[in-house]
C-alpha cells in the first residue's frame, strides 16, 4: 500500500547528504533520518530484514516495496475476485484440424480478418490458410530451418517471418498464381542471433522483433532501418506482446533471464522488470484493458502482473502440472486465460479467481503456439506434431 | 519435476503401494498394477481419470516407469498389467549421452540372446553401427558377452530359480525401456526432443559490460522506479473486476454469440453482421462503443458516426489531423519528411483550408 508520512525535519540526509525532507529512522535501535529515497534504498541494496529498521509509529517503513515482494497476505487476485461469480464447466471442441505442414509447428498469428492465420515450422515452410475452410491459400518456403517467429501485418497483405537465419523477412501476399512470393521478399530485421518473435505495430511499416541476442528492435519495413534498439535483458529474449492501442507506445518482452521487462518505444528504455518467474519465460500477453500482462514459463506456472501496481498479482499453478507452459493468450473479456503446455495439453485459467477451469486434450506433442481470435470467438493452438487445431 | 513426483510416488507411506505381481508364472517383486499408477494420481492430484492417464503415460513415455508385460510399447494401461519404477541410473536428467557404443553393445547382446532374432529396425541399427564402429565391433561383442555371462550367472547354479527368472526379467525390461527412450522406433516421437539451444544467465551470450554507464542507467532506472506512483493493488483488481462485468458479454466464448459462433455451425452470419462496414451495426457492437472512446475509433463504422457527428459541428478537421498523425507515427520512415509538410500545411499553417484549433501556447 502506498504511504504518505509526516516530514518532520528537512534537511541533509544521513546517508546520501542531499537536503530532502527527512523521516526518523532506527537501525538496530540507533536513530538516523533518513530521506524517503535512502529509506527504500537500505531495504533494497543493503538487504536488512524489514523487521530491524522501524520508525516513529513503529511500523516497517517501504512496505510496499520489499514486503511486496515476499510478503503473502498482500493483496492477490482471488481475494479480491470472491464476490465474482464461479464460471461453470466449459465446452470447447476442436473445431477445425489444420494439416499440411511436415514438422512441428512452431509460431502462428491470425489475420485482422478473423479467420486467415499464418503459421510457421520447423521445416523451414510458412503457410498461409483460411482457417474456416481449412484452405491452404499461400506457401512460402524460408532458406532456413526453425521458423520461429510469423506475425501477420494488420491490412492482411503481408506476413512476416525468421528463425534461425537472424533475420526477420517481409512477404507481400498475392494473389496472383504465376508470381513467385520468394521473389518478392523484403530482408527487414538483422540479428546477430536467432529470431525468436516479431510483430508488426498498428500498421505495415513498421516490425518489433525480439532475438537470441538478447535485444529487441523496431525496425521500418520499407527501408530497412533500424528505429530503435532495446537493450537490458541478460540472456535470450523469447517473446514480446505491444500494448494494446489505448495505452499505446510500450511493449513487454520476456527472457530466458527469468525478467519480463516493460519498454518505452520511443525512448528504448525499460519502464519496468518483473522477475519472479523460476525459469525461462516462454510467452507473454497483455490483458485486454492494457493495465496488466501475463507470461507463460517452463517451471510449469503462468503468471499475472499488474503494470499500474507494478507487482506481481496472481499465479496459476497446479501441483499435478509439471511441465512448462509455452504459449498463453487472454480471451476477449480478459476472464479466462489459455495457456499452451509441453506435456501436450491446454489449461483454460480462471484469470479472477485463480482456479483451473478446464483442460483440453488432443495434441500428440507438445503446444508450441497459442493465439484467440481477433474477435475473441475462437482460438488456434500449434503443435509439434505438425497440426494447428481451431476451438471454440 | 517430473522426478520430484516420482519420489513422492515412491514413498513408503503416501506412495503407490507395491506387492510381488505376477507376470505370467513369474513372481516380480516391487511392482504395481497400471490401475495403481491411476488411482494415485487422482487422489494425490484431485484430477480426473483422463487426465491422470495422460500424465502417467508421459511418465512412462519418459521412461520413468516401465512395463513388465509387452515392453515395447511405453504406454500406460489402467488395468492390471504391471510396472515398475525405474532405477535412478537410468534416469534422462542424468543427461548421459547415450552413446553409440553403449547402444551397440545393447544390441549386440540381444542379437546373441535372441540368436538373430531382432525387431526391424533394431537389426536396421546394428547393421548400420556394424559398418561405422567396425574397428571396435570386436570389443562390442566381448562386451555383449561379458554382460550375458554374469546375468547368465543369476540364472543357473541354485535354488529359488524364479526369483532369479524375476531378477531377469527386470534388468531386461529396465534396459529396454531405456533404450527405447533414448532410440525410439522410425514413427515414434522422440520425447527428448528440445528446441534450438538456448542459453540463459550463466552460459550467457549477452555481454552486459558492467562500467560506468551501466551503473548510471542502472541508478537511473532505478530512481524513477521509486518516483513512480504505484496504485494499490486492491484498486487495481477492483479495475479487472469492472473491466471483466464491462466486456464478458461481448465475449463469445464466455457468453456465446448471436446467431452463433461460426467456428460451431460453420455459419458465417456473425461475421457477415459484423463486417467493418455494414449499414446497421449491432446492439452489442454499439454499446461498446460506450465503454472508451479507443473503441468508437478503432472500429471504422464508429469513426465514421464521429466523422459525421463532427461535420456537423463544423469541427471535422479535428478527426483528420488526428489520423494524419496517426499516419505519421506508424508511416515509412522515408517518407516523414513529405507527411510532415502535407500536415502542416493542411492543418497547422496560418489560414490552410483545414485549419485545426490550437491554443497558442502550443504553436
Amino acid at each position: 500500500c502506498d504511504q504518505t508520512f509526516l516530514a518532520v525535519l528537512f534537511g541533509p540526509c544521513d546517508k546520501c547528504s542531499k537536503e530532502k525532507p527527512l523521516r526518523a529512522v532506527y537501525i538496530k535501535s540507533e536513530q538516523l533520518s533518513y530521506c524517503s529515497l535512502c529509506v527504500e534504498m537500505v531495504h533494497f541494496v543493503d538487504h536488512i530484514p524489514p523487521g530491524d529498521i522501524t520508525d516513529e509509529q513503529g511500523d516497517v517503513p517501504g512496505q510496499s516495496f520489499a514486503a511486496g515482494l515476499s510478503n503473502p497476505q498482500l493483496f492477490a487476485v482471488h481475494q479480491v475476485a470472491e464476490r465474482v461469480e464461479s464460471l461453470g464447466q466449459f465446452v470447447m471442441k476442436t473445431r477445425r484440424t489444420l494439416k499440411g505442414h511436415g514438422n512441428k509447428v512452431l509460431c502462428m498469428d491470425w489475420c485482422k480478418d478473423k479467420r486467415r492465420i499464418v503459421s510457421s515450422s520447423q521445416d523451414g515452410k510458412v503457410i498461409v490458410w483460411d482457417s474456416f475452410t481449412t484452405n491452404k491459400e499461400h506457401a512460402v518456403t524460408m532458406p532456413c530451418t526453425w521458423v520461429m517467429a510469423c506475425a501477420y501485418a494488420p491490412s492482411g497483405c503481408a506476413i512476416a517471418c525468421g528463425g534461425l537465419d537472424n533475420k526477420c523477412s517481409v512477404y507481400p501476399l498475392t494473389f496472383d498464381k504465376n508470381e513467385n512470393m520468394a521473389a518478392k521478399k523484403k530482408s527487414v530485421a538483422m540479428h546477430t542471433n536467432y529470431l525468436s518473435a516479431c510483430s508488426f505495430t498498428n500498421s505495415d511499416m513498421q516490425i518489433l522483433t525480439a532475438s537470441g541476442d538478447g535485444t529487441c528492435a523496431l525496425w521500418d519495413v520499407e527501408s530497412g532501418q533500424l528505429l530503435q534498439s532495446f537493450h537490458g535483458h541478460g540472456a535470450d529474449v523469447l517473446c514480446l506482446d505491444l500494448a494494446p492501442s489505448e495505452t499505446g507506445n510500450t511493449f513487454v518482452s520476456g527472457g530466458c533471464d527469468k525478467k519480463a521487462m516493460v519498454w518505452d518505444m520511443r525512448s528504448g528504455q525499460c519502464i519496468q522488470s518483473f522477475e519472479t518467474h523460476d525459469s525461462d519465460i516462454n510467452s507473454v500477453r497483455y490483458y485486454p484493458s492494457g493495465d496488466a500482462f501475463a507470461s507463460g514459463s517452463d517451471d510449469a506456472t503462468c503468471r499475472l502482473y499488474d503494470l499500474r501496481a507494478d507487482r506481481e498479482v496472481a499465479i496459476y499453478s497446479k501441483e499435478s502440472i509439471i511441465f512448462g507452459a509455452s504459449s498463453v493468450d487472454f480471451s476477449l473479456s480478459g476472464r479466462l486465460l489459455f495457456a499452451g503446455y509441453n506435456d501436450y495439453t491446454i489449461n483454460v485459467w480462471d484469470v479472477l479467481k485463480g482456479s483451473r477451469v478446464s483442460i483440453l486434450f488432443g495434441h500428440e506433442n507438445r503446444v508450441s503456439t497459442l493465439r484467440v481470435s481477433p474477435d475473441g470467438t475462437a482460438f488456434c493452438s500449434g503443435s509439434w506434431d505438425h497440426t494447428l487445431r481451431v476451438r471454440a | 519435476q517430473m522426478e520430484r513426483m516420482i519420489v513422492s510416488m515412491q514413498d513408503p507411506d503416501m506412495g503407490i503401494k507395491m506387492r510381488n505381481q505376477r507376470l505370467l508364472i513369474t513372481v516380480i517383486p516391487h511392482a504395481m498394477t497400471g490401475n495403481d499408477i491411476v488411482e494415485w494420481l487422482i487422489q494425490k492430484y484431485g484430477i480426473s481419470e483422463e487426465e491422470s492417464l495422460h500424465l502417467g503415460n508421459l511418465i512412462v513415455k519418459h521412461g520413468y516407469i516401465y512395463p513388465l508385460r509387452d515392453p515395447r510399447s511405453l504406454v500406460l494401461r489402467a488395468d492390471e498389467s504391471p510396472y515398475r519404477f525405474q532405477t535412478p541410473y537410468f534416469w534422462t536428467s542424468t543427461k548421459w549421452p547415450a552413446t553409440e557404443l553403449d547402444y551397440a553393445i545393447y544390441l549386440a547382446k540381444k542379437n546373441i540372446r535372441k540368436q538373430g532374432d531382432l525387431i526391424e529396425h533394431e537389426k536396421d541399427n546394428y547393421n548400420l553401427l556394424h559398418k561405422r564402429i567396425n574397428h571396435t565391433w570386436d570389443f562390442v561383442v566381448m562386451q555383449a558377452r561379458e554382460q550375458l555371462r554374469t546375468s547368465h550367472c543369476l540364472r543357473t547354479g541354485r535354488a529359488a530359480k524364479q526369483r532369479r527368472k524375476g531378477d531377469r526379467i527386470v534388468i531386461d525390461c529396465q534396459e529396454q525401456a531405456y533404450w527405447l527412450v533414448n532410440r525410439p522406433p522410425p514413427g515414434a516421437p522422440n520425447v527428448l526432443e528440445q528446441g534450438p539451444e538456448r542459453r540463459n544467465c550463466h552460459t550467457t551470450r549477452v555481454q552486459l559490460t558492467k562500467n560506468m554507464d551501466y551503473y548510471k542507467r542502472e541508478i537511473e532506472y532505478c530512481r524513477k522506479a521509486m518516483a513512480r506512483s504505484r496504485v494499490k493493488s486492491s484498486i487495481c483488481l477492483e479495475g479487472y473486476i469492472k473491466f471483466n462485468e464491462q466486456y464478458v458479454p461481448h465475449d463469445p466464448i464466455m457468453s456465446g454469440c448471436l446467431p452463433s459462433n461460426p467456428w460451431i455451425t460453420d455459419d458465417t452470419t456473425y461475421w457477415a453482421m459484423n463486417a467493418p462496414t455494414v449499414p446497421t451495426p449491432t446492439k452489442l457492437r454499439v454499446e461498446r462503443w460506450g465503454f472508451n472512446f479507443s473503441e468508437l475509433l478503432n472500429d471504422p463504422l464508429g469513426r465514421a458516426q464521429l466523422l459525421d457527428f463532427l461535420k456537423k459541428e463544423f469541427s471535422a478537421e479535428n478527426l483528420s489531423f488526428w489520423e494524419a498523425c496517426e499516419e505519421l507515427r506508424y508511416g515509412e520512415q522515408s517518407r516523414i519528411p513529405e507527411i510532415v509538410d502535407s500536415i502542416y500545411q493542411q492543418f497547422l499553417a496560418p489560414g490552410a483550408t483545414r485549419w485545426v484549433n490550437i491554443d497558442s501556447k502550443t504553436m
